[in-house]
């Protein structure tokens, strides 16, 4: 009997150690959900070079992956946004150093119905629509209709994004927020369902996620200049306004397993895997 | 021996019982810790009667009135939708239907209740959505009666089968005297079985209202999330649970917005609370 309960004592323990030993050639990530299908070909990638290693990715936004890395409990945060200074604070707090590194460039795409006739937006009119200043499309060149805004949850990096460059034009002390009327919508692909269903709606996202379905908007910065659209050439020369960073956050300058992931995802072989994925990869 | 054994199991079951009470306690009183930090930035009256929810802004507008009238304007329809369809499935099942129907309805109800919400909510979005945005011509489907119609679907298998349970229970007697005394068998359901059942009937309804109220995923999927104050069924809303739900992850531990989701949860707990206690009030006047 006590022999037994021994055996199966000394079973469980081996079993918790084990579990614990794996993490060593694990790595976790969790972060952005603009980024959860690059981070899934890159780990794909990474793994099938490196048998031995594990790679697990998961999504839930720039915010939550920032909390975990500052509660321990991944390895890489990804981010569509950078850290702020409240959570830069809390991490410290906790002995965590963030470290920020660069992977690549998105576009955030306006769209909107392909039966919408407006094709283009000055940015301050783009501000005006999203904090609910311009409530009908035809202030804005369209027909007389309600406009329908809608905008991703605030757990989105892509909102935060949005809202401190578009919204308050990189303004700090700007409190321009988004209409309280805006609808929020948890994910990229909801917002991409919902413009394609009605014609008074009009959204952001990264521009992977643009397709046939939807219209994209050109933007100017204001009206003196040119409207571009959000192609990657534009994103690349600078010219498409509404384009941001795309980041990793490590716990102080990446290390071994880390440190190897990294790398591979900067190299070539990285790069193309962005570029595959619709983001824009950082020029070298 | 066997008065050991005895003892032991009893004292086993009476551990169990206490369990439940005090995982109850304790997760109030985490719910109290963690949720009352908040208001030492935010007072109490500007938290519930605020009117903006900016949780992220910086300073962080902390006013949950929109999404408290958002979770009772869903509520409300769907209240109004399913009250009325459910007590008068109960009443076909208990009073009208012949066995055969009888048994196909009961399962067909236990299978509504089997539908886990996120499926329900996927089938609204994709279908219920743009039916009320064409039919009601409304800029988006997105809105409070999206969420109502498919909240009624939910709190419905709840009402028939505690209704039904209330109607079979009332005396046979009632039921023989009134048609004995020459009453149609509409007149004897109306105003003798209706009546007689009515506690329990209101505790089958306040348990689909409680149901409703605590309902998240699908009501995150189909009713906008805008934090606006609504003003009729027709607009989109954000509810306490989708608030919860949809930004709990990103809530930084210990952050003001953290325990401000907490100190929703608070009053979530509460109007539950309230809901089942009346609910369970209404059950034991019935006996």
């Amino acid at each position: 009997m006590c022999n037994k309960m021994r055996v199966i004592l000394v079973l469980l323990l081996s079993a918790a150690s084990a579990c614990g030993a794996s993490r060593k050639n694990s790595i976790q990530i969790k972060g952005s959900d603009t980024m959860v299908n690059l981070e899934q070909a890159w780990a794909e990638k990474y793994m099938e070079k490196n048998p031995g290693d594990f790679v697990a990715v998961t999504g839930g936004g720039s915010g939550t992956g920032l909390s975990s890395l500052i509660s321990g409990t991944c390895d890489i945060a990804t981010s569509s946004r950078n850290i702020n200074e409240k959570e830069v604070a809390l991490a410290k707090q906790k002995g965590v150093n963030p470290y920020e590194i660069k992977v690549a460039l998105d576009g955030l795409a306006v769209v909107v119905n392909p039966a919408n006739p407006v094709g283009k937006l000055t940015m301050d009119r783009l501000a005006g629509i999203f904090s609910g200043t311009i409530t009908n499309w035809n202030e804005v060149g369209g027909k007389t209709e309600k406009i329908v805004v809608l905008s991703r949850e605030v757990n989105s990096g892509t909102h935060v994004y949005f809202k401190e460059h578009v919204l308050r034009r990189g303004d700090p002390n700007s409190k321009a927020e988004f209409a309280p009327s805006a609808l929020l919508l948890s994910s990229s692909q909801a917002i991409a369902d919902e413009v394609a269903g009605n014609s008074a709606a009009i959204g952001y996202y990264g521009m992977g996620y643009i397709s046939t379905r939807q219209k994209s908007v050109a933007i100017a910065k204001d009206e003196e200049l040119e409207y571009v659209a959000p192609t990657i050439e534009n994103v690349l020369k600078g010219t498409y306004p509404i384009s941001r960073p795309l980041l990793l956050y490590t716990n102080g300058a990446p290390q071994g397993l880390v440190k190897k992931f990294v790398d591979f995802a900067l190299s070539k072989e990285g790069r193309d895997i962005v570029r595959a994925t619709d983001f824009v990869p950082l020029s070298k | 021996m066997r008065k050991l054994k005895e003892f032991v199991i009893e004292k086993l079951i009476l551990l169990c019982g206490l369990a439940s009470i005090l995982f109850v306690v304790l997760i109030f009183l985490f719910l109290l810790k963690e949720g009352l930090a908040v208001f030492k930035t935010v007072s109490p009256f500007a938290f519930l009667f605020g009117k903006s929810w900016y949780p992220i802004s910086d300073p962080a507008q902390l006013g949950i009135l929109p999404l408290i009238l958002g979770s009772l304007v869903v509520t409300v329809g769907a209240a109004i939708i399913s009250i009325p369809i459910g007590v008068g499935c109960a009443i076909y099942i208990a009073e009208i239907a012949p066995v055969r129907i009888k048994e196909i309805l009961k399962a067909g109800i236990e299978l509504l209740a089997a539908i886990p919400s996120v499926v329900l909510g996927f089938i609204g979005m994709v279908t219920l959505v743009p039916l009320v945005k064409t039919i009601f011509r409304l800029p988006t489907g997105l809105t409070a009666l999206s969420g109502s119609i498919m909240l009624a679907f939910m709190a419905m298998p709840t009402i028939v089968s505690i209704a039904e349970d209330a109607l079979y229970s009332v005396p046979k007697t009632y039921k023989e005297g009134a048609l004995a005394l020459g009453a149609t068998h509409w007149q004897t359901i109306w105003r003798v079985m209706l009546r007689a059942a009515s506690s329990g009937i209101l505790a089958a309804i306040m348990l689909g209202i409680g149901r409703v109220i605590g309902e998240t995923m699908a009501v995150m999927m189909i009713t906008g999330n805008a934090a606006v104050i609504p003003h009729s069924l027709f607009v989109p809303v954000r509810t306490l649970t989708a608030t919860i739900a949809a930004e709990m992850g990103e809530a930084v531990v210990g952050s003001e917005h953290y325990f401000a989701l907490f100190a929703i949860g608070i009053v979530l707990f509460v109007i539950s609370f309230a809901i089942n206690v009346t609910a369970d009030l209404c059950l034991h006047k019935r006996q």
